[in-house]
């Protein structure tokens, strides 16, 4: 059996396999498929300092293998999680991952210094293409990444993963915004901004008119990206988008990512997560290789 | 979970009838509830299809109709093979057997399906009215009729049965009987309608309301309709509502 534990900027998961934010809500849905104790970490769906009511219904759409969501961020704030979700979710033995959202970098700043120490990490949501402020906004600009990387640092009490948005023209630049800002961690990639229509009513099917893209669609997109980040820091790497089974959670470590995150496909097989947990410790025992850190970065370019 | 495709039916052109077995579901399903198919072909999400019928404690009964992509794949799959099924999931509707004599059961279109399974929970055989869009479109009325104590049906175009809205009847039943409580499904200006002469009247109306969704069990918060102020899940909180308080 392979050593599947991994340290995430001095967090140890038990394995690789964590949740995509906003795929799973506060764990409480999935538990009743498996014990959230296998999982090597909890990523919870974002948080704010106020409630946040989202985008109203169609919020999801079917694409080419994948889909398009438009949630914006709905949540029931900071202080209701800490309240109602936080103790029930204390009782696993799994790293918790509170996933920060807001409109201004002091909303961030806000949610930090609500959840203090309450949970093992944070990641830092300036991806979501999904609100019309914050959100995306803040993680397609170098210099903004740098600043809110830096000031939410600053009050943070667990390390900080900065969640990258696949939106931009130069992803390592933004990633070495991030690292410059101070952060402990990245996690990439957040859904790509998309649209669908619907050619009957010829309106978008979406509410929003637009969403985040994810699912198997993404995948190569995704795994390009971590490659890229890879080569521009150091920082330990979350990957994600797209990963449905343990080959397509071995790319994402082959190309550099030290843990994974499935998401879409939990939404489509609810035990996706412990499928994609079980099929890596299978392909590192098949091909013998003893610890799941020893393949990171182990692509061999042509 | 796999399930055996046991007996397929096609009643009518695009409509199909299915059985599954799957004794685990079967023993804990309400009428009401749903289950998250996955279809395959190229549809990627599960599609939400009602449960319809139980039988023997044994067998999922569930009707739906080709719409696009996924319910296409669905109606190709042959007797013997299996079908991946998520479910129940959702809460069903609330039965109130002490006066189930008066319940009134009102279907529209695809809505009608969960209303079987509905009728034969209830205890006492309620009323039932069924709205079609004409005379093709009329189905299952034999066995809504062995269900029910009176069923009414109505079509759009008069072609047959009553000429109008199932809303014209429901406010006859309300004449000339007692209606003591609602439960209807169907599209949304009819159950919309509905629960507004529920309100006015001061009889409870529960709705069973469709939203595209994603997973089905709640974590997803794809699927939301507005509730008494809020964002509520329609897989996980519904799909059946109180009517008076949802925003259609
Ligand atoms: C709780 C619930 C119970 C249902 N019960 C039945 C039933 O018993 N019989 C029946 O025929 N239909 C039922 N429906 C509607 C059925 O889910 C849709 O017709 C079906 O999902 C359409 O899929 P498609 O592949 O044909 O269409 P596509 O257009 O290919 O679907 C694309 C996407 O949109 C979604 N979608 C499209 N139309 C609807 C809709 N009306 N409601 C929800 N999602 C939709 C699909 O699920 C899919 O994710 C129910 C819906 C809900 C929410
Ligand atoms: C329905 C849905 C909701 C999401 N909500 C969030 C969120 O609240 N915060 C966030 O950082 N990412 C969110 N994401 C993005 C995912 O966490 C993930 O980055 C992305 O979906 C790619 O991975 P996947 O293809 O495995 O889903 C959401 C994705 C989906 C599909
Ligand atoms: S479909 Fe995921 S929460 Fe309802």
């Amino acid at each position: 059996m392979a050593e599947m534990k991994v340290n995430i900027a001095g967090v140890e998961w038990k394995n690789p396999v964590t949740t995509g934010s906003g795929t799973f809500g506060f764990g409480r849905e999935y538990n009743e498929y498996f014990n959230l104790s296998e999982l090597g970490a909890v990523c919870l769906k974002a948080l704010s300092a106020v409630p946040r009511l989202g985008n109203p219904s169609p919020r999801i759409a079917e694409t080419p293998k994948g889909i398009l969501n438009s949630v914006g961020l709905q949540n029931p704030g900071a202080e209701v999680f800490l309240e109602r979700e936080l103790p029930w979710l204390r009782q696993f033995d799994t790293k918790l991952i509170a996933n920060l959202c807001g409109s201004t970098i002091e909303d961030y700043v806000k949610v930090a210094e609500m959840m203090g120490d309450s949970v093992d990490m944070f990641e830092l949501n300036i991806s979501c293409p999904n609100v019309k402020e914050g959100g995306m906004a803040f993680g397609t600009n170098a210099k903004m990444i740098e600043e809110i990387t830096q000031k939410v640092k600053a009050v943070s009490k667990v390390p900080l993963i900065v969640k990258l948005s696949p939106n931009v023209t130069d992803i390592a630049e933004m990633a070495r915004a991030a690292e410059a800002g101070g952060a402990d961690a990245l996690s990439l990639i957040n859904t790509l901004f998309g649209m669908k229509i619907d050619v009957k009513t010829r309106r978008p099917v979406l509410y929003n008119n637009m969403g985040g893209l994810s699912g198997p669609a993404v995948k190569p997109v995704a795994v390009r990206m971590v490659y890229q980040v890879r080569q521009a820091v150091k920082l330990p790497i979350i990957g994600m988008g797209g990963i449905t089974t343990g080959e397509d959670a071995i790319e994402f470590l082959l190309a550099g990512a030290n843990a994974v995150a499935v998401g879409t496909a939990g939404i489509v097989d609810p035990y996706a997560w412990i499928r994609v947990r079980d099929e890596i410790e299978a392909y590192l025992d098949e091909n013998h290789i003893k610890d799941v850190n020893d393949i990171v970065g182990m692509v061999e370019m042509h | 979970m796999i399930c055996e495709l046991v007996k397929k039916e096609q009643p009518k052109e695009h409509i199909y009838d299915f059985t599954v077995l799957c004794p685990e579901m079967a023993e804990q399903a309400k009428a009401g509830q749903f289950l998250h198919i996955l279809c395959g072909g190229d549809a990627y999400l599960r599609r939400p299809i009602s449960i319809c019928d139980v039988t023997e404690g044994k067998y999922l009964r569930f009707i739906f109709e080709v719409r696009g992509e996924g319910t296409k794949s669905l109606a190709e799959k042959k007797v013997g093979e299996s079908i991946d099924i998520l479910g129940p999931l959702g809460n069903g509707f609330s039965l109130h057997p002490e006066d189930a004599e008066d319940a009134l059961l009102i279907g529209g279109g695809i809505g009608i399906f969960p209303l079987l399974n509905l009728a034969k929970e209830l205890g006492n055989k309620p009323n039932v009215i069924l709205g079609f869009r004409n005379k093709d479109a009329v189905m299952m009325e034999d066995e809504f009729s062995a269900a029910s104590s009176k069923l009414m049906i109505a079509t759009d175009d008069g072609s047959y049965g009553f000429h109008g809205l199932v809303t014209d009847l429901l406010k006859q039943q309300m004449e000339t009987g007692r209606v003591s409580h609602i439960y209807t499904c169907g599209p949304t200006p009819m159950m919309r309608a509905i629960a507004e002469i529920g309100k006015e009247h001061n009889i409870p109306v529960q709705v069973s309301l469709e939203e595209r969704m994603g997973c089905g069990v709640g974590a997803c918060v794809t699927c939301t309709c507005m509730v008494n102020g809020g964002r509520k899940r329609v897989c996980k909180d519904g799909p059946v509502f109180d009517g008076a308080e949802v925003e259609f």
